[in-house]
């Protein structure tokens, strides 16, 4: 898929987090985005997820401009599916009725129909048995993968990941990271924000590096581990693979 | 056994006493029914002793007043209908004006919070008078049963409103982005997201709420509707028994609120249990 950004500016009160960032990106099913902390990947995320809009500058996903206006960009939200690092499912809604009500409320799945599609989901990720059980009465790895099976019941052209195991232990990271795997291997286009620098380079088609106000770097994962260039790059790996 | 005093820095040579904590410390366990149901019996004996030796002299008017369990009878079931009117309708206003003060558009959210904030710093009674004899009398609404309501459940809405809107902002932000990235509207967003955790959150002070408006209501005899307190003041002129009058009110209010508080305690226990 293509991802192209021209000339995109968001600030926050003054602080210009994306300072006019010009890219081209062409890649098969995943991209990953890596960088510091603060650094603007999830900012960026939000706008490629349509949840916000630049305040310069134009979007583009596979040549399509995202549009400005709240309910077009809610039309195109419809086609994604987004998953945050934590907080994702509705507290008050079981598993199963987490991922029922956007399919019945917003792409009008009967609900019959709804809930066969949700029960399979649940199976597919290993869930079978806690649909009925409300969020916190899960672990946190399974919170994450009813979360993701939400966000791919309706298939959904592109997944959007940002940070999903950074709220968990090892053990769920995996789980989920795993889950991950799975589905790029089966063909989702995905794109994910990941401090997991190992399950980035097995995973990912094209990393980028997102800082200081910009995407600085971005090349094929083999590439981009083996050979940064840019010196924060370099700087950034030397820290994050120090342990 | 070595004597704690033993470790102490000379100076320090004895603990201070603790005088209330016989009254304040915590039970290191549960009292035994039959410890509380012993403690029930001599206070409810004292207590009554008590009332016995201050009221037996002036309370002999008791048949006089039962003549007008009718009029009793008909204020309490009045009360009870103007409660319940003014809850519904007070919840009405509640939702419309905690979401109005969220509502970008700028008039319709300064109306709001003049609303709350007005209605919120001024006595009921004020309210009660202004609203009968300024508003209603001006517009020519004659009906006092309706604008007793009216009055009650614009007061009681303020109230509610900032419950409402209390609940509303402590849902969290990412709760609103997540509705947002299933593909949910604005109504939708509020219906199945915001709406039923709002809702969990705020029933206890709703509760509690409801038993507010029930004692609010007795203000409304100033305008003469023939609600509870209004008809024990009948009885009581009809009669001159003050006290024979004014027992049955207490008692009557009592049977209304002290259901409903329960009720709020068994709702905030089974809130607790499933969070
Ligand atoms: N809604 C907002 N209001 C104000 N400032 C914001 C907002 N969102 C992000 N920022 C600022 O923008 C900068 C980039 O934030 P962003 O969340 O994109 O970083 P990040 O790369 O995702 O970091 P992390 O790895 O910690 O998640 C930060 O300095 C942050 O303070
Ligand atoms: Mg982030």
């Amino acid at each position: 898929m293509n991802i192209s950004l021209d000339g995109v500016v968001k600030a926050f009160g003054g602080q210009r987090v994306l300072d006019s960032v010009n890219w081209q990106a062409c890649f098969e099913h995943t991209l990953a985005l890596v960088g510091p902390s603060g650094g603007g990947k999830s900012t960026l995320m939000r706008l490629l997820a349509g949840l916000d809009t630049p305040d310069e500058g134009r979007v583009l996903i596979d040549g399509l401009e995202l549009p400005r206006d709240e309910n077009a960009l809610r039309a195109y939200r419809c086609g994604t599916g987004i998953v945050f690092q934590s907080f994702n499912l509705f507290p008050h809604l079981s598993a199963l009725e987490n991922i029922i009500l956007p399919l019945v409320h917003v792409h009008g799945v009967e609900r019959v129909r709804a809930r066969e599609i949700a029960s399979s989901h649940l199976e597919r990720f290993r869930l079978e048995g806690q649909g009925h059980k409300q969020p916190a009465l899960l672990s946190g790895g399974q919170r994450q993968r009813v979360a993701i099976a939400r966000a791919l019941a309706h298939n959904p052209k592109i997944l959007l990941l940002d940070e999903p195991t950074s709220a968990l232990d090892p053990e769920m990271t995996s789980e989920v990271l795993d889950l991950i795997g799975e589905l790029r291997d089966a063909g989702q286009w995905i794109i994910l924000v990941t401090h997991e620098m190992g399950f980035a380079r097995h995973t990912a088609d094209l990393v980028a590096f997102v800082d200081k106000g910009g995407i600085l770097e971005s090349a094929p994962a083999s590439e981009f581990f083996a050979s940064p260039v840019k010196v924060e790059t370099r700087r950034f790996l030397e820290k994050i693979l120090k342990y | 056994m070595p004597n704690p005093v033993d470790f102490m820095a000379p100076g320090f040579s004895s603990i201070s006493r603790d005088f209330p904590g016989f009254l304040l410390d915590r039970p290191s366990k549960p009292a035994s029914p039959l410890a509380k149901g012993l403690a029930i019996i001599f206070l409810v004996a004292g207590y009554s002793l008590f009332c016995w030796l201050a009221f037996s002299k002036s309370i002999e008017n008791w048949e006089s007043v039962y003549e007008f369990r009718i009029t009793f009878w008909n204020g309490w079931i009045n009360t009870i209908g103007i409660s319940a009117a003014a809850l519904g309708l007070s919840l009405l206003i509640g939702i419309i004006t905690a979401l109005a003060r969220r509502s970008p558009f700028l008039p319709l959210r300064y109306s709001a919070a003049a609303y709350v904030e007005t209605v919120r710093g001024l006595p009921l009674v004020v309210l009660v008078l202004f609203g009968f004899y300024g508003v209603a009398n001006a517009v020519g609404w004659q009906d006092r049963l309706g604008v007793g309501i009216t009055i009650l459940s614009l007061f009681s809405g303020a109230y509610i409103a900032e419950m409402i809107r209390a609940g509303i902002e402590s849902v969290s932000r990412s709760q609103w982005d997540s509705a947002r990235a299933i593909g949910l509207g604005s109504f939708q967003t509020y219906r199945f997201v915001i709406f039923p955790q709002v809702t969990r959150q705020i029933l206890p002070p709703l509760a509690g709420q409801f038993s507010s408006i029930i004692k609010d209501s007795s203000l409304l005899y100033i305008i003469g509707i023939p609600e509870l307190t209004f008809a024990a003041n009948q009885v009581n002129s009809a009669t001159y028994s003050t006290f024979e009058s004014f027992v049955p009110l207490g008692i009557c209010y009592l049977a209304l609120t002290l259901p409903v508080s329960l009720w709020t305690k068994w709702i905030e226990r089974r809130m607790r249990y499933e969070t």
